[in-house]
């Protein structure tokens, strides 16, 4: 079996075949089952709660997951192109320390958000310089880091926390555009977009599948692999910064165990999304249905009093289910045919 | 070629060892007398043990990141136990900490073999899925040391021949580990598994079983240090050991265990472990808050494998790939 077919029957969606039309292509679909799946979860939910409709409710439901998407993003086209980054929480914690810092030092909304990003910026820079200049597997780097930007958040904080950010930088995590919808909201969407024509529409978007299938191949067929690559680390740095201004403006206080184990919660979204954790296929608008399903079952799950940590079993079942069912799947059929 | 980088790297890491333990002992004497080299050790135990099943599950090209959450979950079901039967002798308690263990390793090790699901997504989910456990069945609550019979606590404590009990089966483990290394067809199958696959079915050896049975070794000395840990610090709860995945992956790494499978040595993991709890026990002698051992860790491991890199270059990304390979 080629490595093509195995990875499009491992994630239970085809890799575009020109002898399909597009109807056929999309109603064979991940994200149209996904898309079903969400439906319902939003239907059971409204009749699981009377308050659920409310239009405020929804809009408090969206930030369970616009922060974490904001990362999927990047880290869909990072894992497309062969590699991951565990490192994504911890990247979160040093930022926002950095921000907490900087806001002792007395320093303005504008530039708190600018040190936000640096930071990230600077983190996704140091693992994409060790995965490409050095050679390094990017598990196993990102792990290492994964420990190093939280230890040095530990380092700075131990036991305290900082607080005492200023008023106008509550806006970009409890900020609201135009009547139910929250600035961060409107920051998903707009990324989504963003990231949807970078990934589909653009010659960068192509050099990471082509990598992602075939890493020697893109290098003969002269694309700079690991510039691409190196981008991608600095791409999803970079959310990791934003998702860290999000966070920090709205909890208003920085501690070293902020967004602590969302590492899993990011990558079981992307893989929700269908995009192959071998690399190589996967779409944005997976992952963004995939982020509304995964925002509205923990939103419902908190709706019915369930804690935190069951909810975490449920996202570490739901990332192991949703790779191994198509391949279940595979495996009944291909005995049936036998 | 690899052989003799391979036998250097053990060396310069037995000299980085002794350099350090020079280091200190310049400062503070005290450190390096036999008596507080063993209190190291038998604080470094846990470690030890665990580096070595992690050790055989890297060997085999995959990773186990659900150890600590196995420790954790089989540590607190023991202690439960022990609440409600106090009068259960050890070594049962023992053989259900074992077994318990094994348990959980053989799903990670199913789902790798039968599904080829990567080994990083399996023990990622594995690893919140039996925290949450310990939830569901604790509700959140402590055991501590009065709930505890005193033989239950007293067992890793005891000592024989000088070292405690606790000490002693971490040094069995390093014997049972040498053995099983060098002497056994299982021990080879790791190596051949992790250093080419496909050769390795050529061979007439099951891939997936292989890594399945480092997969239920790892759970295994998961589980005995589960109980182990529960008994020593006589206390039991939901979050006991968190994030100590990372150290154990972290001196396997700093003991030349390749993370491309197929490269590593029981002294090297030994040393790798080692060379943690040393820099561990140190941190409060030389007045550095515990705070930074995490970052140290984290720097040890980029270090390290940055430092083993110049033995292959190309395997970048062995383990995210490694479903393809397994047949």
């Amino acid at each position: 079996m080629s490595n093509a077919e195995a990875n499009s029957q491992a994630t239970g969606r085809r890799i575009p075949d020109r002898l399909r039309t597009p109807l056929q292509r999309f109603l064979a679909s991940w994200e149209l089952l996904l898309l079903v799946v969400a439906i319902g979860v939003f239907v059971v939910n409204s009749f699981a709660s009377p308050y659920f409709l409310d239009p405020w409710n929804l809009s408090d439901a969206t930030f369970n997951f616009t922060e974490k998407a904001l990362i999927a993003f990047a880290m869909a086209l990072l894992i497309i192109s062969g590699e991951i980054d565990l490192s994504v929480a911890s990247i979160i914690a040093l930022a926002s320390t950095a921000m907490g810092f900087a806001v002792q030092m007395g320093v303005d909304t504008s530039l708190l958000v600018l040190i936000g990003l640096g930071v990230g910026l600077a983190c996704g820079a140091f693992n994409g310089f060790l995965v490409t200049g050095f050679g390094l597997p990017s598990i196993v780097v990102t792990i290492g880091t994964m420990s190093l930007f939280r230890g040095v958040s530990y380092i700075v904080l131990g036991d305290k926390a900082y607080t005492g950010y200023p008023a106008d930088f509550a806006y970009f995590g409890q900020g609201y555009v135009w009547w139910v919808i929250s600035f961060e909201f409107l920051l998903f969407a707009v990324m989504a977009l963003l990231f949807a024509i970078l990934l589909h529409k653009t010659n960068f978007g192509r050099a990471v599948y082509v990598i992602g299938n075939n890493p020697v191949g893109a290098l003969f067929s002269g694309i700079r692999v690991k510039r691409v690559k190196f981008a991608l680390f600095l791409l999803t740095g970079l959310m990791s910064g934003v998702a860290a201004v999000c966070l920090t403006s709205r909890l208003g206080a920085t501690r070293p165990s902020i967004a602590f184990g969302w590492e899993l919660e990011v990558v079981t979204m992307v893989v929700l999304g269908g995009i192959n954790i071998l690399g190589g296929s996967g779409t944005i608008p997976g992952v963004v249905i995939a982020a509304f399903v995964m925002g509205m079952v923990t939103f419902g799950f908190g709706l019915l009093n369930v804690p935190g940590i069951v909810m975490s079993i449920f996202i570490g079942l739901l990332l192991i289910a949703v790779i191994a069912l198509p391949r279940i799947a595979r495996h009944i059929l291909a005995r049936r045919k036998a | 070629m690899t052989l003799s980088f391979f036998k250097s790297r053990e060396g310069i890491l037995g000299a980085a060892i002794l350099a350090l333990l020079l280091a200190i002992s310049l400062r503070f004497p005290a450190f390096v007398a036999p008596s507080n080299l063993a209190s190291v050790f038998n604080d470094t135990a846990p470690l030890i043990i665990l580096t070595l099943g992690q050790m055989a599950v890297i060997l085999t090209r995959c990773i186990d990141l659900s150890v600590a959450a196995n420790l954790a979950l089989t540590g607190m079901i023991v202690a439960m136990l022990n609440t409600m039967m106090p009068e259960l002798p050890i070594p049962v308690i023992l053989l259900i900490a074992i077994t318990l263990g094994a348990l959980m390793g053989l799903v990670n090790g199913l789902l790798v073999w039968k599904l080829n699901i990567p080994p990083i997504v399996v023990t990622l989910g594995t690893m919140t899925i039996y925290r949450g456990i310990i939830f569901l069945i604790s509700d959140g609550a402590w055991i501590n040391a009065h709930e505890m019979s005193s033989s239950f606590k007293a067992f890793p404590r005891d000592i024989v021949l000088g070292l405690p009990v606790l000490s002693w089966i971490a040094i069995i483990a390093v014997i049972g580990f040498v053995v099983l290394i060098g002497r056994t067809s299982l021990g080879r199958a790791f190596f051949a598994v992790g250093g080419n696959p496909h050769a390795a079915v050529y061979t007439g050896i099951n891939v997936g079983r292989t890594q399945c049975a480092a997969f239920v070794l790892s759970g295994a000395l998961a589980g005995l240090t589960g109980y182990l840990w529960v008994a020593r610090y006589a206390v039991a709860y939901v979050d006991i050991a968190g994030g100590f995945e990372l150290e154990v992956v972290a001196a396997c790494v700093i003991g030349g265990i390749s993370i491309a499978g197929g490269i590593g040595s029981v002294a090297g993991a030994l040393m790798g472990a080692l060379f943690l709890g040393i820099v561990k026990n140190a941190l409060p002698v030389i007045n550095i808050s515990p705070f930074w051992q995490l970052a140290i860790s984290g720097s040890a491991i980029i270090i390290a494998v940055a430092f083993n890199a110049t033995s292959n270059r190309a395997k970048g990304r062995v383990i995210l790939k490694e479903a393809e390979h397994a047949t």
